[in-house]
């Protein structure tokens, strides 16, 4: 039994697919699907981050690149010629982002440290600076009515009223996908051996674990996360801009990770959505950029060890039943290596 | 008359390369006394330049251009106060998570402040349309007070760490801080003292080139990038290559317009960033035991 206690949140994502349209229809709050659709994507682009950054302990500031790939690529391959099954572009877009990742990350994953945060941000912001750039991409505009995604017949990735618990359905099952992947893949031995190179890099490859290679290929899986958000973010949207690889966004990513607790799917899982969320709401106003920074600092200030939600939720928890709680099952060294 | 026209492109690339030293010479200052790169580099320039602009209107220039970078200076001594000596034994990762958010909020302070609109400086001799010609080139005057205030931080700084007892302690403290603190010497005092001179480095040079590039709020991440390639170009540490490294870059960057469209600008100096780490992470006059400090 504890072994499936972590699918868990994989269970609670597709049971959410399901049971929250009929929920917010019958509380008459069926507009909040659509921002909860758009949190799911940028949850699942911050879940490859995770892996990526928390458990394998490579910082990268180049997320928003990836997922720009992903959605430019597609909107612009369905844009010059429509007869092209989405299928094709979406698949098309989400190889290309793979295989922009696997060529500049060999060379960009020997560095490390500083180093490594100024590459990928220097390739963000590269990717950011193509786009506005580009004609063809619709410069500072980007590219807009980008046709709709039909997965299967009556299935289609859009927008609008109609397709919207449809739609949410369709995010939140794949977030669901997505997520039970890197459940069982941090469970596996391939997932002990990024954390192996986390902790201690020489250690590591002492022990014989190919770390270029768990690199290498941990960071080609956050690129294509990223780029299936981007394909599916802007099949939902229909537009696409060069905001989205802006230097920003990518921060915006690690500053979920960095909440959610590092190395915690469950935890980056959560704060994806609720900070998405909060931010697609608006509810940030003119302070929507300086709250992930703020968030950033005082994450490292107040909960280096990367138990930040963790610990905001037991101190909740605590509140309401009057009486301190354990966390039963929880291993206490978790985050650590990260934030080191 | 080719030579004109490839002359033309010399001085934009004398201003930006000059701005992107000084930026590198602030990485420096701080890497050397703490081994940290502060990703919030860049925003020091623009909070130099946008508080002088505001200043301007108030003050008479030269002392509108001293407040701003006093100001500027003690901003980066209350970042270091307030944020980063809480986590100064935290690790690489958490420094540069810390420097990136705080970069994030001095921007967004700045946007709140001042807004969207681009800002600018007036010219510290003659106006926009006065004019200085050289070979048939035409530039502004302006032009000499960028370079003189670059070859002044450098002979500055030269002369601060060589000569004087606080440049010899904060050499002391970046060689070995236990031993600086037996013989006496503060590595808090003056780890926040490099902070305070990077930052106001930083912002004399976001005030010489405000009236030729102008101001906005969101110029900091590239200016950080484009200092940081610099930085790394001429060896992490080493100021004086940083100035050589610096003024390549800019040339670059200018005669690269000739070639490719403005737009894809930024994107030619971070591909020699990025070329710069693959092919060598010392930097051109690096040595390696500079550059493997802390890593």
């Amino acid at each position: 039994m504890a072994g499936l206690k972590r699918y868990l949140p994989v269970l609670a994502c597709a049971l959410c697919a399901f049971l929250l349209p009929p929920l917010f229809a019958a509380a008459n709050a069926a507009y909040l699907l659509t921002q909860l659709t758009m949190s799911a994507y940028y949850a699942l682009a911050s879940l490859g981050l995770c892996a990526l950054m928390g458990y394998a302990g490579q910082i990268s500031l180049g997320q928003a690149g990836f997922f720009a790939i992903g959605a430019y690529a597609s909107a612009f391959i369905s844009k010059s010629d429509p007869s092209i099954s989405p299928w094709i572009a979406c698949a098309c877009a989400v190889l290309l982002a793979a295989l922009v990742a696997a060529l500049i990350g060999t060379p960009v994953l020997r560095l490390k440290g500083h180093y490594l945060a100024m590459a990928t941000l220097g390739f963000g912001i590269i990717i950011e600076k193509i786009a506005r750039g580009t004609k063809s991409l619709g410069g500072a505009d980007g590219l807009s009515g980008v046709s709709p995604f039909a997965i299967l017949p009556g299935l289609v990735v859009t927008g609008g009223k109609a397709a919207r618990a449809a739609n949410f359905s369709i995010a939140w099952v794949v977030l669901a996908l997505g997520l039970l992947a890197l459940v069982n893949l941090v469970n596996s031995r391939a997932g002990r051996a990024l954390r192996a190179l986390r902790d201690g890099e020489e250690a590591a490859g002492a022990m014989g674990i190919d770390i270029a290679g768990y690199k290498l290929k941990v960071f080609v899986i956050g690129a294509v996360y990223a780029a299936v958000a981007g394909v599916l973010l802007t099949r939902y949207d229909g537009s696409i801009g060069p905001g989205e690889a802006s230097f920003v966004k990518s921060v915006r990513y690690v500053a979920i990770v960095a909440v959610g607790g590092m190395d915690n799917l469950t935890g980056t899982l959560v704060a994806g959505i609720v900070l998405n969320f909060l931010s697609l709401r608006g509810i940030f106003g003119k302070y929507d950029d300086a709250v992930f920074g703020l968030i950033l600092v005082a994450v490292m200030l107040f909960a280096p060890e990367g138990r930040a939600l963790r610990r905001a939720a037991r101190a909740a928890l605590a509140a309401r039943t009057g009486r301190p709680r354990s966390a039963a099952g929880a291993p206490q060294d978790r985050g650590k290596g990260a934030a080191e | 008359m080719p030579h004109a026209f490839l002359l033309q492109y010399f001085f934009p690339g004398l201003i930006y390369g000059s701005i992107y030293a000084a930026v590198a010479i602030g990485f420096n200052i701080i890497y050397n006394a703490t081994g940290i790169i502060n990703f919030a580099q860049g925003e020091f320039a623009m909070l130099g330049g946008m508080i002088a602009s505001t200043l301007a209107g108030l003050l008479p220039l030269w002392l509108a251009v001293a407040a701003a970078v006093a100001l500027t200076a003690m901003s980066g001594v209350a970042v270091e106060r307030v944020f980063l000596r809480r986590i100064a034994r935290g690790g690489v990762l958490k420094m540069i998570v810390t420097t990136i958010g705080l970069s994030i909020l001095i921007r967004e302070a700045a946007l709140l402040a001042w807004g969207e609109s681009v800002r600018t400086l007036p010219f510290f001799s003659g106006n926009e349309v006065s004019s200085v010609s050289f070979l048939g080139a035409n530039f502004s005057p302006q032009v000499f007070w960028v370079a003189g205030a670059t070859a002044l931080i450098v002979a500055g700084l030269t002369a601060f760490f060589k000569f004087t007892l606080t440049g010899k302690a904060m050499r002391g403290c970046s060689a070995d801080r236990d031993g600086a603190s037996l013989c006496g010497i503060d590595p808090d005092r003056m780890v926040a003292m490099a902070f305070g001179m990077s930052a106001g480095i930083g912002a004399l040079a976001g005030c010489v080139v405000a009236p030729l590039t102008q101001t906005h709020y969101a110029i900091g991440a590239t200016l950080a990038i484009k200092g940081f390639t610099v930085a790394a170009f001429g060896g992490l540490g080493n100021s004086g290559a940083a100035v050589i490294a610096g003024l390549a870059l800019g040339m670059l960057e200018s005669y690269s317009t000739i070639l490719i469209p403005e737009a894809y600008k930024d994107a030619v100096a971070i591909c020699v960033l990025l070329v710069v780490l693959f092919a060598k992470p010392t930097g051109l006059f690096g040595s390696r035991a500079a550059s493997l400090k802390e890593f």
